[in-house]
């Protein structure tokens, strides 16, 4: 323990990860985000029902209320059971890994691609820098959900396609933090002195200022996780985003939607709590890295 | 600022022709709409002049052609589904979203100025921390479940307001509005709240954040030593230059409202252009998507448009830069 306190007061990153959890918000965001993750990563083995299976469903057990015994008596649906008799909790956790592959998925793929862009802006300048920021803007101010409901009815329904349409609309927010991040790193003094000592442009790119924009992207990427997660709910919700074969959360809630009228709340109810949930969690945590990694905020 | 006015609207006619070009070729990909649209039952000969009433025996080039002759008469086709003018229909059902789409926006100033004016007068008061980690709850709800979870309380459970439909309408200057009878405001609510949830966090944390900023400025601590009551430098000197960015974000916002209003439409079954808009990419209703999309970024521009403008007269130092 010493040792870890001594690392937490005197490193650069030990104080970042003490300033990190000194919000009490951010640390309870952190933790949920924890639970999520591992509940996703280990599907199989914390859940007493592969919702995909269709041997394990009981078309019997449909829309029993939670606390409900199966009605082979060994299991407690303590979320409930769906209109195919699915365990709700069950559905709820592989519903999660779907939500979480198509946010972390299309994050890290729009990231990468949209630094790349970005970076590149910044490097060549001129004519073509000012060519790219123009595609950049357009793709901003133009309403996501429209765009994402007609590149979906172009490619189909489909994990992947989902993941294709989100990277689409989403390179363009890192291509302008890259950018802009990238124009203000290349003003510093330490590319200056790197600068005099005959290195390429390229390398000094790579290895000077790319690592410097990380902080700001890392940022963005966080939030637009929680943002693809929401996209990817809403857009399965009006039936155009995953297959009925793998219901992410979006989709549970959807098909609790016929149900609700009669009274049968928790088929929609319960995961668009844990969607709920999952979102705050990742709103929470990049709410505090901008403040963490923002050296401008810190006393 | 002729010059610059010139150049904004060169550059959203610019927008608007790539956006018309790439609807049109890349619906024309996703199928074929006399699948869909001729019934089975129809001999060679009724079909082809079925298709050829829609105008889809040309090649997709003459069809482009033809359309861009149209659309410079404000002509952008009729529905294949409705058969009536594209740009008629979707002004018979925009009202409805624009009516939608405005309640939710005064919700969200009158409910979030004064909570983030108060958050950023006394940002350590409970009150302002608690309203604070609400707004992160708005921003993070997700509306489609959120609409059914309202239509769960208040409508299943409780029974105090309508679920779907627009109810009642009463007409005002040849338009049917909800807001106009008791009735329809009880439809109305629902679905407005819905939509205004996350625009109150917005505006919430714009206002908190350009009340912090303010506060602190010399003027408004001259106003205070002159001894004006505390309401009145709160109002007049505070409360009046956060007014500005706020201002922007909103006009912006009322944009994305009604492009966003898709899935409020879809959940409360508003009759809107939303809802028109889904079906008929559902249809391949080509005419009506490729003019919906026109529509909305032709708003979208406008009121970028009207932003700037007002942005440049409400802040004179915005009004010197642009001068230079």
């Amino acid at each position: 323990m010493g040792r870890i306190s001594a690392w937490l007061e005197r490193s650069h990153r030990g104080r970042m990860v003490a300033d990190f959890f000194s919000s009490w918000t951010a640390t309870f965001g952190f933790i949920v985000l924890l639970i999520v993750v591992i509940l996703a990563v280990f599907a199989p083995f914390v859940t007493p029902q592969n919702p995909y299976d269709l041997t394990q469903i009981d078309v019997l057990d449909s829309r029993l209320a939670p606390g409900s015994e199966s009605s082979s008596g060994d299991l407690t649906y303590w979320l409930g059971t769906d209109g195919q008799g699915r365990d709700l909790y069950s559905a709820i956790v592989y519903g999660l890994r779907i939500s979480l592959l198509v946010g972390v998925g299309s994050a890290l793929i729009s990231a990468v691609l949209g630094s790349v862009i970005g970076l590149f802006s910044a490097y060549v300048g001129g004519k073509v820098d000012a060519l790219i920021m123009r595609v950049v803007d357009l793709m901003l101010a133009f309403p996501t959900i429209l765009m994402a409901l007609l590149i979906l009815a172009y490619i189909g329904k489909g994990v992947t396609n989902v993941i294709l349409t989100l990277v689409v609309l989403e390179w363009a927010y890192y291509a302008r933090t890259a950018r802009g991040q990238a124009l203000v790193e290349s003003q510093r003094e330490y590319v200056e002195s790197v600068r005099g000592q005959a290195i390429p442009r390229w390398r000094i790119l790579l290895g000077h200022i790319l690592p410097n924009c990380m902080p700001p992207l890392l940022v963005v990427a966080t939030l637009q996780v929680g943002r693809a997660i929401t996209l990817e709910a809403t857009l399965s919700f009006l039936g155009l985003g995953v297959p009925i074969t793998e219901p992410s959360l979006g989709l549970l809630i959807s098909n609790g939607y016929q149900y609700l009228l009669s009274n049968e709340f928790w088929i929609s109810f319960f995961p668009g709590l844990a969607l709920l949930l999952t979102i705050v969690a990742i709103n929470l945590v990049g709410d505090q890295l901008r403040d963490v990694l923002n050296p401008r905020l810190q006393k | 600022m002729a010059a610059w006015l010139f150049h904004r609207i060169g550059q959203a006619c610019l927008v608007m022709f790539a956006m018309s070009l790439i609807v049109f070729f890349g619906l024309h990909a996703i199928g074929n709409p006399v699948d869909i649209l001729i019934s089975e039952d129809m001999n060679q000969e009724e079909r082809a002049e079925a298709i050829a009433k829609l105008g889809l025996d040309q090649p997709l080039t003459h069809q482009y052609v033809a359309f861009v002759k149209g659309a410079a008469t404000g002509n952008l086709g009729k529905s294949f589904v409705y058969g009536i003018d594209a740009v008629e229909l979707i002004f018979q059902r925009l009202p409805a979203t624009v009516e939608l789409a405005v309640v939710a926006l005064l919700i969200a100033i009158v409910v979030g100025v004064p909570l983030g004016l108060f958050a950023g007068l006394k940002p350590d008061n409970w009150f302002s921390k608690l309203s604070m980690a609400g707004s992160i709850l708005g921003f993070s709800l997700p509306v489609f479940w959120l609409g059914l979870m309202f239509i769960m309380v208040f409508s299943v459970q409780l029974g105090w307001l309508p679920a779907s439909g627009r109810g009642e309408t009463r007409e005002l200057f040849g338009i049917a509005w909800s807001w106009l009878t008791a009735n329809g405001w009880r439809h109305l609510i629902l679905p407005a709240i819905t939509l205004a949830l996350f625009k109150i966090s917005l505006v919430m944390r714009l206002t908190r954040a350009g009340v912090r900023e303010i506060v602190h400025q010399d003027h408004v601590r001259f106003a205070k030593a002159k001894g004006l009551s505390s309401v009145r430098v709160v109002v007049r000197h505070v409360l009046r230059n956060t007014m500005i960015p706020l201002v922007t974000v909103l006009g912006l916002e009322l944009g994305s409202t009604i492009a966003y209003a898709v899935v409020t439409e879809t959940i409360f079954s508003w009759p809107g252009a939303g809802k028109l808009i889904l079906d008929s990419i559902n249809s391949l209703d080509r005419p009506v998507v490729v003019a919906y999309l026109l529509v909305v970024v032709f708003i979208f521009v406008t009121l970028n448009l009207i932003v700037d403008v007002l942005y440049k007269l409400l802040d004179p130092r915005v009004r010197l830069q642009g001068a230079k």
